[in-house]
């Protein structure tokens, strides 16, 4: 039963996650930029704008410069939050390459810096009067989400621990759309906490503020190149419609 | 007009840290709204004339057809995380203290109303994602905080994602006026500029006898006889400039700097009566049509007088117009001769005169000012010049150099793309939001007060008509002298030695003895 309920559970929420993300983004790409407006000094060159952008999404270039404190909490959960992701790959990979073997031992230690970092984040906007201003509960809600994600992580690695080849076996058949011998889920309350939460965020992610994720691609201010001399840019099919005298 | 509230006392508040964090005083701009606009305003842009009866609808459907055709709209609603990156980087914020000038907060005016009609969290959770109807209390704040946004793009360089409150501010102005709350300030200017063809209606007549009235003048002073040339076809310059440089001090300086660089630099040039303005109001208000349409004059101005290359005086705004939309609002340009930039800066064009030794100037013409430059953010955030990245920092900061002993910077933290607004930017020079203007011009006024006391620096040059006018307004407030304000071409003006004139008789008489 708990096998049928979480498999059905996966495959809708992976199925929201792809239709509104895509949908999204879909939205994102299509919608017309009808002026040049990236914030200057930006790159003159496409080149350019793919650094700038490598820049933006490695580092937090303009977090950066902005607050340090918020840049060290912000990087920290953020690059931990991609070795856990990495490590994850394990329970979805037979065999497993050498790299996500390599990373294990990184992932556990990430799992701890990841939480801290939300902590730390969370203790911000809660002491921080003007970050506590434009706090909604959403936004409280949404570091108690994945901090509830990380603990319950952890607590299986280290406390709950549970038959993770079982686990396994359940993801890859999943993956692979083999129900006939769909290995059963172990009922293990510690996991399914877990795998709730994680299900929790999936469904989430493309009605939240999670939307920075792929935002940060198209955002004009960031993916322009500044070249409207070089080259005229005319993207609105309104604009060019206009009549023209001479 | 109303100068700053009394708890609010300029002199006292001048020195200080310039981007010290206040403490948060919740609603203490709401009162700060600039004058409606009357129906006479509105309709000539295209506007209902005053609030429709369907106006929340209106305003909905409005803001979606925005959505659909700006994809900065519809990123940056979305993208926001709420980090507080943004939220001590607003000069308005940090010299009013009021939360709602957060460029964050700004954003969730709009953001809220956004998130209720067209996102599933806000039409199915409102509460928990801050989600909110449109009600006369939210428009009522609209007009208040989005025109407390100078649209200077400072919040934009520090957020993680480059979110540009200039952009929902402009939405939000945009979303306004179409349902009939225009603001008086901009839109009646851009009446003037479709009727008369300025922002201050200045008619052709009265333009030529004050540009024949500069031109005696220099050639009083110098012995040239230096032309300020209107309407002349087959010139091969058009020089586009903001109409306060026919008009007001320190902006009129500058022009004569202007004529002076171009009368030795040899190329022929006019300007244009139908295009005697080169600010564009519009979008101040996110009009794209009357952007365009004030766009528009200069590209018949240029045809009908037949130039080959385009120049633009010293105004931040009109520059960003210029240089970033003008070839896509009204290009292209393919007249004009390719060798040269289109459009080319007056600073540009004079540096480029510079680096190739052919002007002439006497620094210690200068030596009384001890010199500091405001770069002004739409210039800095929004343009460039020359060929580089920063180019619209390095140049202007040459010119004066070339032209002045004694140049200093101010805290790296308020200049360059991190400078902070005058404070009168984006449409909000009116007096009516005198209040509004002189505290947002505090972080500005502490880091001049900070190179006055460490260098002695007596002057800041600008290059932007808006900063020029609100300086002279507020410098006086803050204890400066109200002609502490200069231009970056009057500067160049006082040094210049034009070929053949009485200074460059005394230079070289000084030179023999
Ligand atoms: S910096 Fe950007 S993402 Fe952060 S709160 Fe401000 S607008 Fe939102
Ligand atoms: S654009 Fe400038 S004035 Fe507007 S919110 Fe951002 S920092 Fe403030």
């Amino acid at each position: 039963m708990v096998t049928i309920i979480y498999a059905t559970a996966f495959y809708a929420a992976s199925l929201l996650l792809v239709i509104a993300l895509g949908r999204r983004i879909w939205l994102y790409a299509t919608t017309p930029a009808p002026l040049k407006i990236p914030t200057t000094p930006a790159p003159t060159t496409k080149g350019g704008v793919v650094l700038r952008m490598v820049r933006e999404v490695t580092v937090f270039e303009s977090l950066f410069r902005s607050n340090k404190w918020i840049w060290l909490f912000g990087w920290i959960f953020h690059l931990s939050l991609a070795v856990v992701l990495l490590r994850h790959l394990r329970y979805f990979l037979q065999p497993v390459p050498y790299p996500i073997a390599l990373v294990q031992p990184f992932g556990v230690i990430a799992g701890f810096t990841m939480v801290a970092g939300l902590l730390a984040l969370w203790a911000r906007r809660i002491v921080v009067e003007r970050i506590r201003y434009i706090s909604g509960p959403s936004d409280h809600l949404m570091l108690a989400l994945l901090v509830a994600i990380g603990l319950s992580g952890l607590n299986l690695k280290f406390l709950a621990r549970t038959d993770i080849v079982d686990v396994k076996e359940f993801f890859l058949g999943l993956m692979y759309f083999d129900f006939s011998h769909l290995h059963r889920l172990p009922a293990d309350p510690a996991l399914l906490l877990h795998l709730t939460l994680v299900l929790c965020l999936m469904v989430v992610f493309p009605f939240s503020k999670l939307l920075h994720a792929p935002g940060v691609f198209f955002s004009p201010s960031r993916m322009q190149a500044d070249d409207t001399r070089e080259h005229r840019y005319a993207r609105s099919a309104k604009l060019e419609s206009t009549p023209r005298r001479a | 007009m109303a100068e700053a509230s009394s708890d609010f006392d300029p002199r006292e508040k001048v020195h200080g840290d310039p981007i010290e964090m206040p403490h948060l005083a919740c609603g203490a701009m709401a009162g700060s709204k600039p004058y409606p606009a009357a129906p006479n305003h509105q309709e000539p842009l295209g506007f209902p004339g005053e609030l429709v009866p369907d106006w929340h609808d209106k305003a909905i459907s409005r803001l979606g057809e925005l959505l659909d055709s700006n994809k900065a709209l519809r990123v940056y609603l979305d993208s926001c995380v709420k980090c507080g990156a943004c939220t001590d980087k607003c000069h308005y914020f940090l010299g009013t203290s009021d939360p709602k000038n957060m460029p964050v907060a700004r954003q969730d005016l709009l953001r809220k109303v956004y998130r209720r009609h067209f996102t599933l969290a806000g039409k199915y959770f409102p509460k928990l994602v801050g989600a909110e109807d449109l009600t006369k209390d939210v428009l009522g704040d609209w007009y208040s905080y989005f025109h407390q946004c100078s649209q200077c793009r400072r919040c934009s360089v520090f957020c993680p994602y480059g979110i540009d409150t200039a952009e929902i501010s402009m939405a939000a102005r945009d979303i306004m006026d179409t349902i009939g709350m225009g603001q008086k300030y901009s839109n009646e200017i851009i009446g003037k500029v479709f009727n008369i063809g300025n922002n201050l209606g200045l008619p052709p007549k009265a333009l030529k006898a004050t540009l024949e009235g500069l031109a005696e003048e220099i050639e009083e002073e110098t012995g040239v006889p230096v032309k300020l040339p209107i309407d002349v076809k087959g010139a091969e310059i058009l020089l586009v400039t903001p109409s306060a440089d026919f008009f007001a001090s320190p902006h009129m300086e500058g022009l004569i700097g202007y004529a002076k660089v171009l009368h030795e630099s040899g190329v022929s040039w006019t300007l244009s009566s139908h295009a005697s303005e080169a600010a564009n109001f519009g979008m101040f208000i996110g009009s794209q049509e009357n952007m365009q349409k004030v766009a528009m004059r200069i590209r018949d101005a240029a045809i009908e007088l037949g130039v080959k290359r385009v120049v633009i005086g010293e105004c931040g705004h009109a520059w960003r117009v210029a240089y970033s939309f003008l070839n896509t609002l009204a290009g292209p340009f393919d007249f004009l001769d390719p060798r040269y930039p289109f459009p080319q800066h007056i600073c540009e064009f004079t540096n480029d005169l510079i680096e190739k030794g052919k002007l002439k100037f006497d620094k210690s013409k200068n030596d009384e000012y001890r010199l500091t430059f405001h770069d002004s953010c739409n210039v800095a955030r929004a343009s460039r010049m020359g060929d580089k990245p920063g180019g619209q920092f390095d140049i202007p900061r040459a010119v004066l150099r070339a032209v002045c002993n004694h140049y200093f910077d101010m805290a790296p933290e308020t200049i360059r793309d991190q400078t902070f607004c005058c404070g009168g930017g984006g449409g909000l020079l009116t007096d009516e939001l005198m209040d509004l203007r002189t505290k947002g011009a505090m972080p500005r006024m502490r880091a001049l007060k900070e190179v006055a006391e460490e260098h002695g620096v007596t002057h800041m040059a600008a290059i932007c008509a808006i900063c020029k006018a609100q300086f002279s307004k507020v410098l006086p407030q803050y204890g400066f002298d109200r002609e502490a304000i200069v231009s970056v071409h009057q500067m160049v003006s006082n040094a210049i030695i034009l070929t053949g004139s009485v200074q460059e008789k005394e230079l070289e008489e000084s030179h023999h003895d």
